[in-house]
């Protein structure tokens, strides 16, 4: 908290001076759609799921369809947002993440280390998430294609479809804690509405993003003016 | 190994150790059935039962005024209690339940009275062929053909584990057809419908088959 009351740390200032922009609008889409198809998926799959609400709710069969029509609509909101979003953004997201250098490892071990544009434990949120999403696509359809054909009935389909479930709301629990409540990450959501997060918040917990950010302008700026 | 395959490393072991579950997770089941108590698995449920109820609610058993129907082909319609069930020769069973959705419970204990008892004390004519079974939750029922209903580990239970049949789980009498997928075995049984044709019940008139032997039907051939 006190580090965004802080002024500016004494540096060349950046050509955009107080925001900088940390996801485009490809981005925030596919975040958003994730995020309200896995709210509906974990609504009606726990009604599915608790005894206690199935038994409250019922009409298992128009609860069954729903699940299964939102998890048809997530995946094409996925394929519609692969092909008319920004592929090479979200390559170039996909590489961040999967690399965990050296800083990383340190920041995870507890220790100050300088980030990039997703810190250590923003990468292993998203590789679980994306991972978590194949898992749940994948036993959701042995469930579904298991009862019109029992030769897809697998004694862990189920199994893994649950476990699923429990460590995603895990997953989801901390993330809306930091995202929502914990001081010095909360800043973060506005990179997720708006696009654009403090520059100075963004320059103390994501340095080395900063860096490369201004490296990438003064570099651009070079180009043109030549 | 470089700072770019660990991380992919890392997502690809999860996602290996995810699909290799759905083949590998019987045993995990198995553990898990034992390990947690029934208490915790009766809110979250882990391994073995799962209640499913189509409804707009799950029906609630009166001993005072709960009966059990037998209309349809019979010399005149019957109506039993609790009581008058119990009072029927015993059966005693073990056999496990298997649901079309893919989990199963092994070992459970049934007691009750077979079709072929209360077929004969309701004075079932000789023309009937099929069963249609009634459920109080409404509108739910499922049929059996009359040689189907006949098989020995075929039951109408009131008993389960040792104890009456519960509230989730049929209370008080259901239908426990073993060798069948668990949508035949109908809960909250009221109502016997003898006739000579078995009827479309409530999962096949969603797409599932009549005829739900284990491992041999609901084939996306059929």
């Amino acid at each position: 908290m006190a580090s965004l009351l802080e002024p500016a740390l004494p540096d060349t200032p950046l050509t955009s001076p107080a925001r900088i922009e940390r996801f485009t609008l490809t981005e925030r889409a596919l975040h958003w759609m994730h995020a309200s198809a896995f709210f509906a998926l974990l609504a009606t799959g726990m009604i599915l799921y608790l005894p206690a609400l199935s038994t409250i709710v019922s009409r298992r069969h128009l609860v069954k369809n729903v699940h299964l029509w939102v998890a048809v609509a997530w995946a094409i909101a996925l394929v519609v947002i692969l092909i008319v979003g920004n592929r090479k953004r979200l390559a170039e997201d996909w590489r961040e993440i999967e690399t965990i250098d050296r800083d990383d490892r340190r920041w995870l071990r507890g220790r100050k280390a300088p980030q990039g544009r997703f810190n250590a434990g923003q990468k292993i949120n998203a590789l679980l998430t994306i991972a978590f999403a194949m898992l749940f696509a994948l036993s959701g359809f042995f469930l579904w294609l298991g009862e019109r054909d029992h030769r897809f009935i697998f004694a862990g389909t189920g199994t893994v479809h649950d476990a699923l479930t429990f460590a995603s709301i895990g997953l989801l629990v901390g993330h809306l804690y930091l995202a929502l409540i914990h001081p010095s990450t909360r800043h973060a959501l506005r990179g997720m509405t708006a696009g654009d997060v403090d520059e100075a918040w963004a320059r103390k917990h994501h340095a080395k993003w900063v860096e490369a950010e201004r490296d990438r302008l003064a570099s651009r700026h070079e180009h043109t003016s030549h | 190994m470089d700072d770019r395959t660990i991380g992919r490393a890392g997502f690809l072991g999860v996602l290996g150790l995810g699909a290799a579950g759905l083949f590998l997770a019987k045993d995990a089941t198995g553990l898990l059935d034992r390990a947690v108590p029934q208490s915790v698995a009766n809110i979250v449920p882990s391994a073995g039962w799962r209640i499913y109820t189509i409804g707009s609610s799950m029906p609630t058993f009166d001993p005072a005024t709960y009966r059990l129907e037998v209309t349809g082909l019979v010399g005149s319609p019957a109506s039993y209690t609790l009581a008058d069930l119990k009072a029927m020769p015993r059966a005693d069973q073990v056999s496990d339940f298997h649901c079309v959705t893919g989990w199963s419970v092994s070992d459970v204990r049934w007691a009750g009275v077979r079709l072929a008892d209360v077929l004969e004390r309701a004075g079932a004519k000789s023309n009937v062929a099929a069963l249609n079974f009634v459920s109080a939750e409404t509108p739910y029922e499922d049929s059996l053909t009359l040689e189907q209903a006949l098989l020995p580990d075929v039951m109408l239970a009131y008993e389960m584990d040792g104890g009456p049949i519960s509230r989730p789980h049929g209370a008080p009498v259901r239908l426990v057809m073993p060798q069948m997928y668990g949508y035949k075995s109908v809960k909250w049984v009221n109502r016997i419908e003898l006739g000579t044709v078995a009827q479309p019940g409530y999962w096949e008139q969603n797409g599932y088959d009549a005829d739900a032997w284990l491992g041999k039907s609901n084939g996306l051939s059929s």
